[in-house]
């Protein structure tokens, strides 16, 4: 089971509290209709699928109830970092040095 | 006393002997043996078959590794447990064990004519064999082999035990109580750490219980290990015995088995037999020391062959003698030690048999002294005997050939290939390992996690380096932790430091396409099999694994992996790194199913919610229905009605006077600040701008691609404030839904969401008769239907209590939703009761409900819809506000695939015949003539008898259904075609005047 700091509650707290929801850094168009199907399709079904540093989403369910995100290391299944929903997507450069 | 029992050795009470049975025989062993020990006591080596020939097996290891002495144990009914190792499982008074895969008995066995037969059943037999006559499969092939397959047999009733689970924090966790354990646990100890150690058999010490002659900084290794015991305890380290550690997951979490009743003679009432351990430890030494390798030659299978270490351990731990006459064949210098211990305590040694030529010269010296004979430079090339070994056929080994064969009778024969790292646990960790081609074992490399492996794990021999690298290993993890730590070296004296070589098969004067030697026992895997495998094309070792089954089942290749690997990687032509490991997968030891349920088993298996209603419902006789996790009033059957009588009857009472009804479970969800009609609007397809407060919408939610995600009605309370209802299953996931939207694309909304679901109680009330019935209950609403019409909330008292009342219909009738709070649900329902005693009022459970809304055409998502169905599809385009420049899957609704013709819609179905129901799911096609596979152009996905009507209704969804009316389709089924024809979905009361009452 893993362990995951919420950034929020600034506690460090079983996966079992959490829940996965999705690739981060996704943003809805602002105008949906402005958008070409294919847009369109890539905001809906196109992910990214990486084998390492993944940003994705969770949410601290049953805790705060907050969303944030995170990047695990989907080969390591290793936590490098969580922030705040909002927060720019910090750079892999600046997480692998503060390993 | 049996003569195999050693007077005064062994770490059992020779005092108190403890009565079993093993296949209906009574035997005596002694407490402080194992099942195993108290077998070999009594000269007992044939303890089973094996899995595919059904060979005589017997005891080869004195640990949890042991692949063949796998016995069903038994302490009265229901408690039977198969596969139980016997050289784990303790002497208990009254222990009763079985032998198993054999057929009359263990002495004869007719499933041996496997064996007879082998060539059929070389690797891969199952891809070859069974693959014609084509139609032979099922009914010869396959049941044949189901009833020969399996390792043991299943339990045949409900485990009557307990068991437990604990979750513990500690900063160090030691597994492995050997001395590399020891030392490390105190190291860190003794540095201030937080320390357990954990140790799988039922006391510490490891191989130092078998190596009573070693001397540890003066004292004899038995007075060291209680000493250091004492120290443990004074040092506050956590020790847990009986304990295996079954897997290591992220970041430090181990998973424990503790077994705490299976030894006792009698077990205390309701104590928990295991119970399952999550520690989470800051840092983990794993001090696992190393499992000996078996020797690859033709009938090392028989019973009586045995590793060399074991037979050590039965002498010094439990004081037997595996043998009278024992004929020892080793590539490395500790069966050596193992063949002048058991000299000392009365087994002639009939040969020492080392494969090297070169062999360390105080051993030849010590060997020679005792008169023992010596075959160096030799190999072993075959067994002689049928139940029990009685030969061992040995021949030189000259400049790569080998010479003839002599035969050495004995009664045992003690083998010992060198000894492999017990990586099993680090392995879970994706820790990466790298070949050691002088041990001819693979080391820990690379790690993945905050651990250190100490002692053999790390290819270290002899007791001195395995303590001091154990007491380096404690205090680093310890100095992990910020703390200062001292590694003490320890002075040991009569050490058994050895070193040795790996073999594949030995070599060997017979046709190898020929020899029966095991790699496997368990999986009855030969290193002919692997061979085999290679030639027929395996490059990859996990093709190996699979087509051979090495290493599969419980085993997961503890004794059999390096062989195994030597013999692929020599038929492959690789260096052993090159051809890799197959992956350890946990659990390292096989675990009870009721460990890993623990706690959650029964009524804990997963919680019952319950309405406040719910205990009216269960007083009054109702079947139940489980919703989710919620269980619901199916229907209320009365006198000897079944479930078509009772639907029917409460049916009736609602479309004819009244029925009571539970909607407690319905998901609740309050919407309320500044911006909740703005957010409504964003997330609902409908537009919510201009609904009044005290006005209720139905309202769809659909998922961003455009699919019906969840519905229900949605009351405005006032300007800020939404009461919202979702389906009973959906609550969660809507919440969850409307949620992510608010945090995470429209933060700028002031809006609050709350959860009302278990708040409020809910009784609906339907039927012509409703009104009347309410009438007199309310006060403070008049609820003519003038003054609050279809579609109207507002807030009121019911029979005394604050109620916020809805008016709505899901049964096409006058219909009332009476929201009170939870506490008050009872009270409320009971109160309608009395109310409506005088016009017949009905309670009525969630089948009736059913029925009521498909005669309206009414959908529930998630039975009428599946996640690919759209507003159109499902005819609620009605619902969709189409001025509104947004909501959440309007921009889906205009893609290609939404909009394409010949998507399927969902309509009415009749049946021809009116009292054929069909089965909801059944497929429909348009000619029931065409060849199969037919075209299938929809699906039934409600269908019931409608008393009402009085014959059968169904909704499907069908390819332009709409556009169908009219025509007939036909729904093959198991019995035979079906012709129904398409019809509107609203069976009764088409205008929707009866609601409006």
């Amino acid at each position: 089971m893993l362990l995951i700091h919420c950034p929020y509650c600034d506690e460090t707290l079983p996966e079992s509290e959490f829940a996965y929801a999705g690739e981060a850094h996704i943003a809805r168009p602002a105008d949906p209709s402005a958008t070409t199907d294919e847009e369109w399709r890539d905001y809906l079904f196109i992910r990214s699928n990486v084998k390492g540093a993944h940003y994705e989403r969770w949410r601290h369910v049953h805790g705060c109830a907050r969303f944030f995100n995170a990047v695990r290391d989907t080969v390591s299944d290793r936590f490098l970092t969580t922030y705040p929903a909002g927060a720019p997507r910090p750079a892999l450069s600046d997480l692998e040095a503060s390993e | 006393m049996s003569r195999f029992r050693v007077t005064g050795k062994g770490r059992v009470d020779h005092h108190a002997p403890v009565r079993f049975t093993f296949d209906g025989k009574s035997f005596f062993g002694l407490r402080g043996d194992t099942l195993a020990s108290a077998l070999l006591a009594n000269g007992v080596h044939l303890v089973g078959r094996s899995f595919k020939y059904h060979r005589p097996r017997g005891i080869v290891t004195a640990g949890s590794e042991e692949p063949n002495a796998l016995v069903g144990t038994s302490r009265g009914r229901g408690r039977f447990e198969p596969n139980t190792r016997a050289t784990l499982q303790e002497l208990r008074s009254g222990l009763v064990a079985e032998s198993q895969n054999r057929l009359p008995s263990l002495k004869f066995d007719v499933g041996a004519i496997n064996d007879a037969l082998s060539p059929l059943f070389s690797a891969g037999f199952y891809y070859k064999t069974f693959m014609w006559p084509k139609g032979f499969w099922d009914k010869v092939y396959e049941p044949v082999i189901r009833a020969a397959a399996g390792l043991g047999r299943a339990p045949e009733t409900t485990d009557p035990d307990r068991y437990a689970s604990r979750h513990a924090h500690t900063d160090v966790l030691v597994i492995g109580a050997g001395p590399a354990g020891i030392a490390a646990a105190l190291a860190a100890a003794k540095a201030g750490a937080k320390v357990v150690l954990a140790e799988e058999t039922a006391e510490i010490g490891g191989a130092l219980l078998s190596d009573p002659e070693v001397v540890i900084d003066g004292a004899k290794a038995w007075n060291w290990i209680a000493a250091r015991a004492a120290d443990l305890a004074e040092s506050g380290v956590r020790v847990m015995t009986r304990t295996t550690a079954i897997g290591y997951y992220h970041q430090n979490m181990i998973g424990l088995a503790e077994r705490l009743t299976d030894h006792l003679d009698s077990v205390p009432e309701n104590a928990p037999r295991e119970r399952l351990w999550r520690i989470r430890a800051r840092h983990v030494v794993l001090a696992q020391g190393a499992i000996e390798k078996p020797l690859v030659f033709h009938g090392n299978d028989r019973p009586g062959v045995m590793l060399a270490g074991a037979a050590q351990t039965y002498l010094h731990r439990f004081g037997v003698r595996v043998g009278d006459s024992a004929a020892v064949v080793t590539s490395h210098d500790s069966a050596w030690h193992a063949a002048f211990d058991l000299q000392d305590a009365g087994t002639g040694i009939a040969v020492i048999v080392d494969t090297r030529t070169d062999v360390r010269e105080d051993l030849v010296a010590e060997a020679e002294r005792r008169g023992i004979r010596l075959r160096l430079g030799h190999t072993a090339t075959g067994t002689d005997g049928r139940l029990r070994v009685s030969a061992l056929r040995i021949n030189p080994l000259r400049d790569g050939s080998v010479g003839n064969g002599t035969k050495v009778f004995c009664d045992c024969v003690l083998m010992c290939g060198g000894w492999t790292p017990s990586l099993h646990l680090f392995s879970h960790t994706k820790g990466t390992l790298k070949w050691d081609a002088e041990n001819t074992a693979f080391l820990p490399d690379r790690k993945s996690e905050a651990v250190e492996i100490a002692g053999a794990g790390r290819g270290l021999w002899g007791y001195g380096a395995a303590l001091d690298d154990g007491a380096k290993a404690g205090a680093l993890a310890a100095e992990a932790l910020g703390l200062s730590a001292a590694a003490p070296t320890h002075d040991v004296r009569q050490d058994r430091p050895g070193t040795g070589t790996a073999h594949e098969e030995l070599p060997t004067d017979h046709d190898r396409g020929h020899t029966r030697a095991f790699v496997d026992f368990q999986n009855d895997v030969t290193a002919k099999d692997i061979r085999l495998a290679v030639r027929e094309g395996m490059r990859s070792i996990e093709h190996v694994k699979r087509y051979t089954t090495t290493g599969m089942a419980t085993d997961q290749g503890k004794l059999s992996n390096i062989n195994g690997l030597l013999i692929a990687s020599n038929a492959l032509g690789k260096e052993p790194p090159k051809v890799g490991l197959t992956t350890f997968r946990p659990p390292y030891t096989p675990t009870t199913f009721g460990t890993f349920a623990g706690y959650h088993r029964g009524a804990h298996f997963e919680v019952t919610r319950k309405t406040p209603i719910d205990s009216w419902a269960a007083e009054n006789g109702a079947v139940w229905e489980p919703v989710g996790q919620w269980r619901r009033a199916r229907y209320f059957p009365q006198g000897s009605e079944d479930m078509d009588d009772a639907v029917a009857r409460e049916c009736r009472a609602v479309r004819e006077g009244v029925g009571l009804f539970d909607a407690s479970t319905l998901g609740k969800i309050e919407v309320t600040g500044p911006d909740a009609a703005e957010f409504m609007n964003r997330m609902y397809t409908n537009p919510w701008t201009k609904l009044a407060p005290g006005k209720l919408r139905y309202g769809v939610l659909l998922g961003e691609d455009g699919f019906i995600r969840d519905d229900g009605v949605i009351g405005r309370i006032s300007d800020h404030r939404f009461h919202v209802t979702t389906t009973t299953g959906g609550a969660a996931r809507v919440l969850n839904m409307m949620e992510d939207y608010l945090q995470t694309e429209w933060p700028d909304l002031d809006v609050w969401l709350t959860s009302t679901t278990e708040q409020w109680a809910v009784a609906a009330l339907n039927g012509p008769k409703a009104r009347t019935v309410l009438d007199g209950l309310v006060e403070g609403l008049d609820i003519s239907n003038e003054a609050f019409p279809m579609m109207s909330v507002a807030d009121c008292t019911v029979a005394g209590i604050p109620a916020r009342l809805f008016r709505l219909s899901f049964t096409g009738e006058l219909g009332y939703e009476i929201n009170v709070p939870a506490r008050h649900g009872r009270a409320l329902w009971e109160a309608l009761m009395e109310a409506g005693k005088a016009h017949g009022i009905t309670p009525y459970g969630t089948e009736t409900m059913h029925v009521l809304r498909a005669e309206k055409g009414f959908i529930i998502v998630g039975q009428d819809t599946d996640g690919t169905v759209t507003p159109d599809d499902a005819g609620l385009d009605w619902a969709i506000g189409k001025a509104k420049p947004d909501f959440v899957g309007k921009r889906s609704l205009a893609r290609p695939d939404l909009v394409a013709q010949g998507r399927r819609q969902l309509v009415g179905l009749l049946t021809q015949d009116g009292k054929v129901r069909l089965d909801e799911g059944a497929q429909i096609v348009d000619d029931p003539n065409q060849p199969t596979p037919m075209k299938m152009i929809g699906h039934v996905t409600s269908s019931y008898h409608s008393a009402t009507l009085g014959r059968s209704i169904a909704m499907a969804v069908i390819e332009n259904g709409r556009a169908r009316m009219g025509e007939t389709v036909h729904v093959p089924t198991g019995k035979g075609v079906e012709a129904a024809v398409i019809a509107s979905a609203v069976f009764y009361d088409p205008e929707g005047g009866r609601a409006k009452l």
